[in-house]
């Protein structure tokens, strides 16, 4: 298994220490505005790939849109399933049905993707991720759903 | 790497007043990491909802991710009770074109052959994940591109169309669709990319063309992005 390879080879990378952990209460489901926050590194079709190591940066994409293309280099996990099916690391399209369904008040107007990997967390945490955060408080959203590849 | 990365973020972003859920497929990282509400996903790399087209399984995972909002406090972190294991070990089992055009390279002569496949997987799913350097058409001579690096010739030479890694990639994702449509269901993680690297023309021909850009003076810096590390140890010649 070709994963479990993987896995064992990142498990003790070091992660960002946080000496507490924020916690915060959002509104009933039914009522809360959902955003995505993936890592799969997706880009517009039309726009021009360039090697994205070191690049901490996110994209941001319309609720609307569909065709992406999966930007992240690394070539350690599978690709057919988002192929085959974006909502398998980028459930925009599950969002829309539970949102018809009255599950989550509603999807957010906008969504964010990080390029991949991203090798450089601190700036995650000083600069593109608090930028990423105000973005999303700026569109009313209340959850966010982050998604790995 | 990404799920380090995912709860990084999911500390940033609740600092910022917004509640996360964050999804995770490297359980060691997502306790190191320890943001406010995650759900351990062991399912494959690169399908953090677990089946693609499956969209009543995604469905479950979602509800059980949303769940972790109703609890008073944290950090959360809870697994999923499903597991999913990705099946590298077994190649897909997938027609290769025959040989038809003696005048080209092997790998270039089934690349072509695979191109009405690629388009009814784009048809089908309604987009392609080819496309960050080079689009399907010119796939062929990508491919003959690396058949030119394999036997030798130095990787800046040869004429490939963009970034050997993106180029490859782009590749890959051409292989990759057309299998989809020549099985016509979505495979287990992985078994395509090694159908790709162990019994296609152009998988020994990116193999053998990593050797030689490994080996070449000055090595390309990149290597590690041109063929999956699980594949490599099969690698060969050309």
């Amino acid at each position: 298994m070709a994963d479990a390879e993987m896995r064992r080879m990142v498990a003790d990378l070091p992660a960002p220490e946080f000496e507490t952990t924020a916690f915060t209460s959002p509104p009933p489901l039914s009522e809360a505005t959902v955003a995505l926050v993936t890592t799969a590194g997706l880009m517009r079709p039309d726009a021009e790939w360039a090697p994205q190591e070191g690049n901490s940066g996110f994209k941001v994409f319309g609720r609307e849109e569909r065709d992406l293309v999966v930007g992240h280099q690394s070539t350690n996990f599978d690709r057919t399933g988002i192929a085959a099916d974006r909502n398998v690391a980028y459930p925009i399209d599950r969002l829309e049905e539970l949102a018809a369904d009255g599950i989550i008040g509603t999807v957010a107007p906008r969504h964010l993707s990080f390029t991949g990997p991203v090798m450089d967390l601190t700036t995650l945490v000083i600069d593109s991720g608090p930028a990423a955060g105000a973005l999303l408080r700026r569109d009313g959203v209340d959850v966010v759903l982050l998604t790995p590849v | 790497l990404c799920t380090r990365a995912v709860g990084t973020l999911a500390h940033v972003i609740e600092a910022a007043g917004l509640t996360t859920v964050a999804l995770s497929l490297v359980r060691p990282q997502i306790e190191r990491s320890h943001p406010p509400r995650a759900l351990h996903c062991e399912f494959p790399l690169g399908r953090p909802l677990g089946r693609p087209g499956d969209a009543e399984f995604q469905r479950r995972v979602l509800a059980a991710a949303f769940a972790l909002l109703e609890r008073p406090a944290g950090p959360v972190l809870e697994d999923f009770p499903e597991t999913i294991a990705d099946e590298a070990d077994q190649p897909l089992a997938c027609p290769l074109p025959p040989r038809y055009d003696p005048a080209v390279p092997a790998a270039v002569d089934e690349a072509r052959a695979l191109h009405p496949a690629w388009e009814r997987s784009r048809a089908s799913v309604g987009g392609t994940q080819v496309g960050r350097v080079v689009d399907a058409d010119g796939i062929p001579e990508a491919v003959a591109a690396f058949v030119r690096v394999a036997a030798g010739t130095p990787w800046m030479d040869a004429g490939l169309p963009g970034e050997p890694a993106a180029v490859a990639m782009d590749i890959r994702s051409y292989y990759e669709e057309a299998a989809l449509a020549l099985v016509d269901h979505v495979p287990a993680a992985r078994a395509a990319e090694s159908w790709l690297y162990r019994t296609t023309e152009t998988g020994a021909i990116l193999k053998a063309a990593m050797t030689q850009m490994a080996q070449a003076d000055p090595p390309y810096e990149r290597i590690l992005y041109l063929v999956p590390m699980s594949q490599q140890s099969s690698a060969g010649t050309a």
